[in-house]
């Protein structure tokens, strides 16, 4: 039944075409360990909704393989959907339903039995803050409110593995913050291994153990958020120097995790790969010589360089396009009623 | 105004995390994994949007009766033969001969004494039809709005989501066409050939005819992306299907082309076992071959609707 391998998603050269033409996703692999929270990047249309359903069975893929759980996505698609939970990235409640009707109704359809589904259903309602609203329609709901409780029906199979798309988008800070708690709290209280996709860069830096940036339908970096940080050549210390006629090029690379020194007079732009342990190392170094130093500043790299370095994209740029389809798809949906 | 819903919201959200317990281990026994598990829950929902709404309930039901009243009563084609200006002149028939005559002629021809009997008959066929063909609709909705990805993605069986679709529709249909029967008796409905079993058996030949449409709609509107689309499709299709069947008039005044399409028509046979059934009226097909032609269009329309279906929610 289960292939034999220790990872909880296993995805090889995975690729899904859409309308013949489309490489949508174009040979991806990589795995996922049970326990960890993985973070899917990339810019609009870089193909992650189109791996969450392909991984979820909504979708077939055209070609390579996946294995969900143990159960491979194509022969096995039951077993697949039955292990797993899945945040989708639309709103996808019942606006005519209650919050924990909705919730119960997921139950349903996960074949729980009503008489655990509605303690079950109470219960992470509570989680997600939704219990005053529990028995109010949905459509007086906010956004927010709906986001967390898509969380809630989410949970209700109690999935080994939850797939989140774009758990925080359009919610407020406090609300995200929110969600990034209940997030952390299902790994580190239930042992849940969380796959998602998101646009907030530092957050998805806080919270995920590994990170996959993926455009174009392509994996093009995978790592932990410190190996992609990393990856860009390490910190940057900026150094002054009272004493500018002497060049201390030299004396600071001897420094064991410089990695490259730039002079401009006084001042020195240093790439070492622990910028705070570098630092002190250089400073004592520069003063045993007897130079006196004036200011220095150690800048970590951010995963919004690394965002840029990887995908040639700004997240920035995309933010605005993207709460402006929000707005799109929250009034067709009212409008239907 | 909604954020400040949403911000007060997740100010006891933070709570409700904080003071949550330590958490018991989550294990998934007692699942029903059997193939039908959350058929009743996909076919309550959609009967909730229906019964839980009166109103929308009592306009479903306006149409038809006003069919009732305006057909059966305003142009009641039957005083055609029978309020006296029917007459040869020269011959002064005496008033209960011509009475007899009419009566005749609108036996014979309508297999009932009064028009308005006749009609209400064909008005369950007609709300069973037109339901029938609505909540084909609702799927195009759910597609729409992500919320058939959200039951494709759960163990329920692909099956139990058109099942569930098609009975709802059913029961629907079904309730409607009660509803009808009984607001046509006050209304001048002829009750003298009424039986337990007339009635049960009249509904189980609406039965047939609306799962095979119902199966029939669904497998259409699972194919088309918009709602305009679904909703041209089915106006393409209902007044000819209703028109050309024995539900308004019977076919006998009818040219012979379009006898020959109320001859494949299920909601001819419908009507047909509805009229033998309530009104005692001779069919112009036998009872059994009513069923058994019903039968037939049922079982082919919801094998075919839901392999078609089922296909089209797998690929
Ligand atoms: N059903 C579809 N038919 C055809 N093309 C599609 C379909 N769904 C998605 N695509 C295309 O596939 C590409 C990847 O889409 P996908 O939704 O996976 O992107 P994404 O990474 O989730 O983007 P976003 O950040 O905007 O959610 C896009 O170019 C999109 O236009
Ligand atoms: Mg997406």
């Amino acid at each position: 039944m289960t292939s034999g391998n220790d990872f909880i998603i296993d995805v090889k050269d995975l690729t899904k075409v859409y309308n013949g033409s489309l490489r949508a996703v174009d040979g991806v692999s990589f795995e996922v360990n049970e326990g960890e929270i993985f973070g899917f990047l990339g810019p609009n249309g870089a193909g992650k909704t189109t791996t969450i359903k392909m991984l979820t069975t909504l979708l077939r893929p055209t070609s390579g393989s996946a294995t969900v759980c143990g159960y491979d996505v194509r022969s096995h698609p039951n077993d697949v959907r039955a292990s797993v939970g899945i945040v989708p990235q639309e709103y996808t409640s019942d606006e005519d339903m209650t919050g924990l009707e909705n919730v119960m109704f997921c139950g349903d359809l996960y074949g729980v039995p009503r008489s655990i589904s509605k303690e079950r259903a109470k219960e992470l309602l509570d989680l997600v803050g939704l219990s005053d609203a529990a028995n109010r329609k949905v459509q007086t709901y906010s956004g927010g409110m709906r986001r967390r409780l898509e969380i809630a029906s989410g949970l209700i199979n109690h999935p080994r593995l939850l797939f989140l798309d774009e758990p925080t988008l359009g919610l407020d800070v406090q609300t995200r913050t929110a969600v990034w708690e209940y997030i952390k709290k299902l790994k580190e209280d239930y042992g849940m291994t969380l796959f998602m996709t998101t646009h907030y860069l530092e957050e998805a830096d806080g919270i995920c153990d590994r990170i996959a940036i993926i455009d174009h339908g392509k994996i093009v970096k995978l790592g932990t958020p410190s190996e992609l940080k990393s990856s860009l050549g390490g910190d940057v210390i900026e150094v002054g120097v009272r004493e500018e006629t002497d060049d201390l090029t030299p004396l600071i690379q001897q420094c064991p995790s410089v990695k490259d020194v730039r002079r401009l007079n006084s001042e020195y732009r240093i790439k070492a790969s622990m910028g705070e342990e570098a630092a002190p190392t250089i400073i004592d170094l520069i003063r045993t010589k007897g130079y006196h130093v004036t200011k220095i500043m150690v800048t970590k790299p951010t995963m919004d360089q690394v965002y840029l370095e990887y995908t040639g994209k700004s997240i920035r740029d995309e933010e605005a396009d993207r709460a402006e389809m929000m707005r799109q798809r929250i009034t067709i949906r009212r409008a239907r009623n | 105004m909604s954020d400040n819903i949403n911000s007060s919201d997740s100010d006891s959200g933070q709570k409700a995390v904080l003071v949550q317990k330590p958490m018991k281990k989550w294990g998934n026994e007692r699942i029903d994994r059997s193939p039908l598990h959350g058929l009743w829950a996909l076919t309550n929902r959609e009967l909730e949007k229906w019964y839980k709404v009166p109103v929308l309930l009592l306009l479903s039901l306006i149409q038809p009766v006003i069919w009732l009243g305006l057909f059966g009563k305003a142009f009641n084609i039957g005083s055609i033969f029978t309020d006296g200006s029917f007459n040869i002149p020269g011959l002064n028939i005496p008033k209960n001969v011509l009475d007899q005559l009419s009566a005749q002629l609108m036996q014979s021809t309508f297999g009932t004494t009064d028009y308005f009997s006749f009609l209400a008959v064909g008005m369950l066929s007609f709300v069973t039809l037109f339901t029938a063909m609505f909540s084909g609709m609702s799927i195009v909705w759910d597609r729409r709005f992500g919320f058939l990805d959200k039951v494709l993605s759960t163990p329920v069986s692909r099956g139990a989501i058109v099942m569930g679709k098609i009975l709802s529709s059913v029961i629907r249909s079904l309730a409607q066409a009660a509803i009808i029967l009984v607001i046509a008796v006050p209304l001048g409905m002829d009750v003298g050939h009424f039986s337990v079993l007339g009635i049960l058996g009249t509904f189980v030949a609406l039965f047939l005819m609306t799962l095979g449409f119902s199966a029939l709609f669904l497998m259409l509107a699972l194919r088309s992306n918009d709602w305009q689309s679904q909703m041209a499709i089915m106006n393409l299709l209902n007044l000819p299907l209703l028109f050309g069947s024995n539900a308004l008039f019977p076919s006998s005044i009818m040219p012979t082309w379009l006898q020959d399409f109320v001859k494949i028509n299920p909601i001819s046979y419908a009507t047909d076992a509805g009229r033998q059934l309530l009104l005692g009226a001779p069919g112009f097909a036998s009872l059994n071959f009513d069923f058994i032609y019903l039968a037939g269009f049922a079982i082919l329309f919801t094998t075919i609707g839901i392999v078609m279906s089922w296909r089209l929610l797998t690929k």
